[in-house]
């Protein structure tokens, strides 16, 4: 395949389509359908839990960050503030915006829009990029959603580890959003009949964000923007470091989740923050599943899944082979060995497409 | 009026649903908290997903693609990404069989 181009507008869109690629059945790991519906079963009790304790230890970080203002002492509370403003709003944004976090439909609502705020994303628009996302999971020029391309530029994700690539892309796309609704790639996933949510969305958080600067320069300091813009970029580390590791390295332009998603084992804080979302190809297969319910399913189908890493380092490690790789062959992808229980990996499309993919690429 | 049989009460759990396929189309059966039965067109209208892998809660049948939600009683869509609304069509019980009219 070569140069990727992952425009949405480019060769290798109209080549996903022409293909069949984008029409083409994901793989599903079979469960039967008992088992499916206890894991699908929606609640509002561990969201709840889960909503009350991260809004409750913001308030908190926030309130000593304040009080200790200007000192060092208070740079651990404004960390450990910005990590849950920066990267635990994206889990939730993510969550909410499958609808699967809570049952009652107004909750999920809610944090929806409180999550796409803090992580600067419409939500009228951000909606429907990731559902494309599910549909044509890392298909070049169909996902919008990419965060890893061929080759992997290495400042952008370093950069990006601080959010400021995604802060730099976000501020002038609020901006025309509000003055004239979605761009024109952005037309391309989202329909019509949202262009003027995406509108006034983007009024909203524009005003809240020129509000936060107002006060910052009335009062002559920049702590309202530390509680408000600014975690954004210094709470992203988390969000970002998780993020890399759902794709990363892996196959693009495939059918199965278990060839393009990672799924790692991750200590409790990590999950409290990512929402479980560390069981990825578990999530990709089926997003059916709330958050709460992903240890379980992992349970029922890991025999059919390549074995998870044990840990952040060992994903990254892996990951980080896989991606000095590609700098040199776009085309290397890391393909992990199926236990002997799993079905194989449906890589018939993969392989045969002409265009798509040269087989042998993966080792 | 086509009424087809399309299976038996005791083929579809309460709050569940089950696909039923004739005549090169496919349908979706419910079988809703009230205890009656209701058919819908069997593939969502956001991207053709088959419906019966989905979650029924309450009146709503949720897409197993990307969570979009239908009233399966109306149809009406409810929740994105689906916009336009699914097709419903008659059902009745005759004994033990669930039919219904695919006109
Ligand atoms: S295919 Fe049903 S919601 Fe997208």
């Amino acid at each position: 395949m070569g140069k990727r181009d992952y425009s949405l507008f480019g060769a290798d869109a109209k080549r996903a389509v022409e293909s069949g690629l984008t029409a083409a059945e994901w793989y599903h790991s079979d469960l039967p359908r008992k088992a499916m519906k206890d894991l699908m079963a929606r609640s509002d009790g561990p969201a709840i839990r889960d909503t009350v304790l991260l809004y409750g230890l913001m308030i908190v970080f926030a309130a000593v960050g304040i009080a200790l203002w200007p000192t060092w002492w208070s740079v651990p509370f404004w960390l450990a503030y910005g990590v849950l403003y920066g990267s635990a709003s994206d889990s939730r944004w993510h969550e909410c915006s499958h609808g699967t976090a809570f049952r009652t439909p107004w909750m999920n609502n809610m944090v929806y829009e409180v999550a796409s705020f803090m992580i600067m994303r419409n939500s009228a628009t951000w909606r429907w990029s990731h559902a494309r996302h599910h549909s044509e999971t890392y298909f070049v020029g169909r996902d919008p959603e990419i965060a890893v391309m061929r080759p992997p530029e290495m400042l952008k994700l370093v950069l990006n580890f601080f959010g400021i690539l995604d802060v730099l892309k976000f501020f002038p796309n609020l901006i025309r959003n509000a003055l004239a609704g979605p761009t024109a790639s952005e037309k391309t996933y989202v329909p019509q009949s949202e262009w003027g949510k995406v509108r006034r969305v983007a009024q909203i958080h524009l005003a809240l964000y020129a509000a936060s600067v107002v006060l910052a320069l009335a009062l002559g300091s920049i702590l309202p923007l530390m509680v408000i813009g600014l975690p954004r970029l210094y709470g992203a580390w988390h969000h970002v470091m998780t993020g890399l590791l759902q794709h990363g390295g892996l196959a693009d332009n495939v059918i199965d989740h278990r060839l393009n998603s990672r799924t790692v084992y991750m200590n409790p804080v990590s999950r409290f923050i990512y929402w479980n979302m560390n069981y990825h190809v578990e999530h990709h297969m089926f997003p059916m599943v709330p958050y709460h319910a992903l240890p379980r399913l992992h349970e029922a189908i890991k025999a059919d899944l390549p074995a998870p890493n044990r840990s952040i380092a060992d994903a990254f490690r892996e990951m980080w082979q896989a991606l000095k790789r590609q700098l040199a062959n776009e085309d290397y992808f890391l393909k992990r060995e199926l236990p002997a229980s799993a079905k194989p990996y449906r890589e018939d499309f993969h392989q045969y497409v002409p265009g798509i993919m040269a087989p042998n690429a993966a080792e | 009026m086509p009424w087809i049989d399309a299976c038996a009460i005791d083929d579809i759990d309460e709050e569940d649903l089950i696909r039923f396929d004739h005549g090169g189309a496919t349908y979706a059966i419910y079988h809703g908290v009230d205890g009656r039965f209701y058919a819908t067109a069997g593939l969502c209208t956001h991207e053709n997903v088959h419906l019966c892998d989905g979650l029924v809660m309450d009146f709503t049948i949720e897409c197993p693609k990307h969570n979009g939600q239908f009233d399966y009683r109306t149809g009406e869509a409810k929740r994105a990404p689906v916009c336009v609304s699914l097709r419903t069509f008659p059902v009745k019980v005759e004994g033990d069989r669930i039919l219904i009219d695919v006109q």
